[in-house]
């Protein structure tokens, strides 16, 4: 009789693999950590803060977002409260080039190195793409160095050029979710439309921003297929939102993601992600509350949004900027890479 | 004059009506007010890095003093 192979523990592989030599997870190892019990997860976020102090540094990059122009979208991402197709009670809005002037400069006063301009759109039309441009001409004609990302949706290859040409040195674009589930989430385009506007920023230069949103319906199996699909991009960064249930969206009586949850979520989406810029993104004062957004920290993550998102409001920065100096955790200085 | 709040600024109905103990708990964690307490009527809410501004066709614009 052959004695049964002995089992290998996952954290042990990943003390190994993603620790040792920078390799991240393969989809079953992902799928194995997410289904560590809870008794487990301190030991998960440890390596996961080991792996992220090893292969990106101490520093925390810290960012700001601002909503350019709000609601009124013709997409159906059903998480969405600016979706035009559902009864949510989020109005359409533009925020003019003073408003978007001082809200760089509130980001950068926070010390933040990043600032992204986002829109709620399929893709940006030529007033939008003007209206980004003076925006950015006029961010600079206030003395602010930020580095400057957008969000504005699907782009053809000469909106890339144009926003090369504008010095927009990161474009997020968010994958949302594994691309078995992607069909649940949205109809109005598809994941690969997707895949291809983030190979176009690759390729032109711009560095690549691509998350998603945790808790929207995905099985585990899904969240670590998820996981590794966001490694094969290898993305410059990745925000790492959970479910806001927004009045009015289809997803508006989804439960919010438990905060063990989330934990393993982060610990597991780092080892996958060794070298990733992995941030702190929507969701998490509802998920985590004051005591997990440490923990995450501690589990590593390397990256926050701070003060408000889009349409949903955050912590005052100043309460995250004393947990990063609690923590001893460095800010990004400005024109460093990770 | 103080206005007479009538309405959930997150759910859009009647105070008096029914329990908003959530819609208390979302406006003091997440959201800002997206209805008119005054008329209910959807506000145009413009969220920015440190605050928020929330404007009422009927009722003017409230902010949340930044």
């Amino acid at each position: 009789m052959t004695a049964a192979p002995e089992q290998i523990d996952v954290l042990d592989e990943a003390r190994e693999q993603v620790l040792e030599r920078g390799v991240g997870l393969s989809e079953a190892q992902v799928l194995k950590v997410l289904e560590l019990p809870d008794d487990r997860i301190p030991e998960l976020l440890a390596l996961a803060h080991e792996v992220r102090e090893r292969w990106c540094g101490p520093e925390v990059e810290v960012e700001g977002i601002v909503s350019l122009k709000t609601g009124g979208c013709p997409e159906d991402c059903h998480f969405c409260s600016q979706s035009g197709q559902f009864p949510s009670p989020v109005r359409s809005a533009w925020l003019d080039i003073p408003g978007l002037v001082r809200a760089a400069r509130q980001t950068r006063e926070t010390g933040a190195t990043e600032f992204c301009i986002v829109a709620a759109v399929r893709g940006p039309d030529k007033r939008l793409l003007s209206q980004v441009r003076d925006g950015i001409k006029a961010i600079r004609e206030d003395g602010n160095d930020i580095q400057i990302a957008c969000s504005l949706g699907m782009l053809t290859q000469e909106q890339v050029d144009e926003l090369v040409a504008m010095g927009v040195h990161r474009y997020n674009h968010n994958l949302e979710t594994a691309r078995s589930h992607f069909p649940n989430v949205v109809t109005t385009h598809s994941w690969e439309e997707r895949w291809d506007t983030l190979k176009m920023i690759r390729d032109a230069g711009m560095e690549v921003c691509c998350g998603g949103i945790i808790g929207m319906g995905e099985s585990l199996a899904q969240r670590a297929e998820f996981a590794v699909q966001l490694a094969e991009l290898e993305p410059d960064e990745v925000p790492l939102n959970f479910l806001i249930p927004n009045p009015g969206t289809p997803y508006e009586n989804y439960p919010v993601v438990e905060g063990t949850e989330a934990l393993r979520t982060v610990g597991a989406f780092r080892l996958a992600l060794p070298r990733t810029i992995l941030r702190f993104a929507g969701g998490r004062e509802l998920t985590f509350g004051d005591l997990g957004a440490k923990q995450g920290m501690l589990g590593g993550i390397n990256a926050i949004i701070v003060g408000n998102y889009l349409t949903n409001l955050g912590r005052p920065a100043q309460q995250d900027l004393d947990m990063l100096e609690e923590l001893s955790m460095p800010i990004k200085a400005l024109s460093q890479t990770l | 004059m103080t206005p007479v709040m009538t309405y959930c600024s997150f759910c859009g109905k009647d105070t008096a009506d029914g329990d908003h103990a959530f819609c208390r708990q979302r406006l003091s964690v997440i959201d800002p007010p997206r209805y008119c307490s005054q008329c209910a009527r959807r506000m145009v809410v413009q969220v920015t890095p440190d605050g928020w501004a929330a404007r009422c066709s009927r009722h003017g614009e409230i902010t949340s003093g930044r």
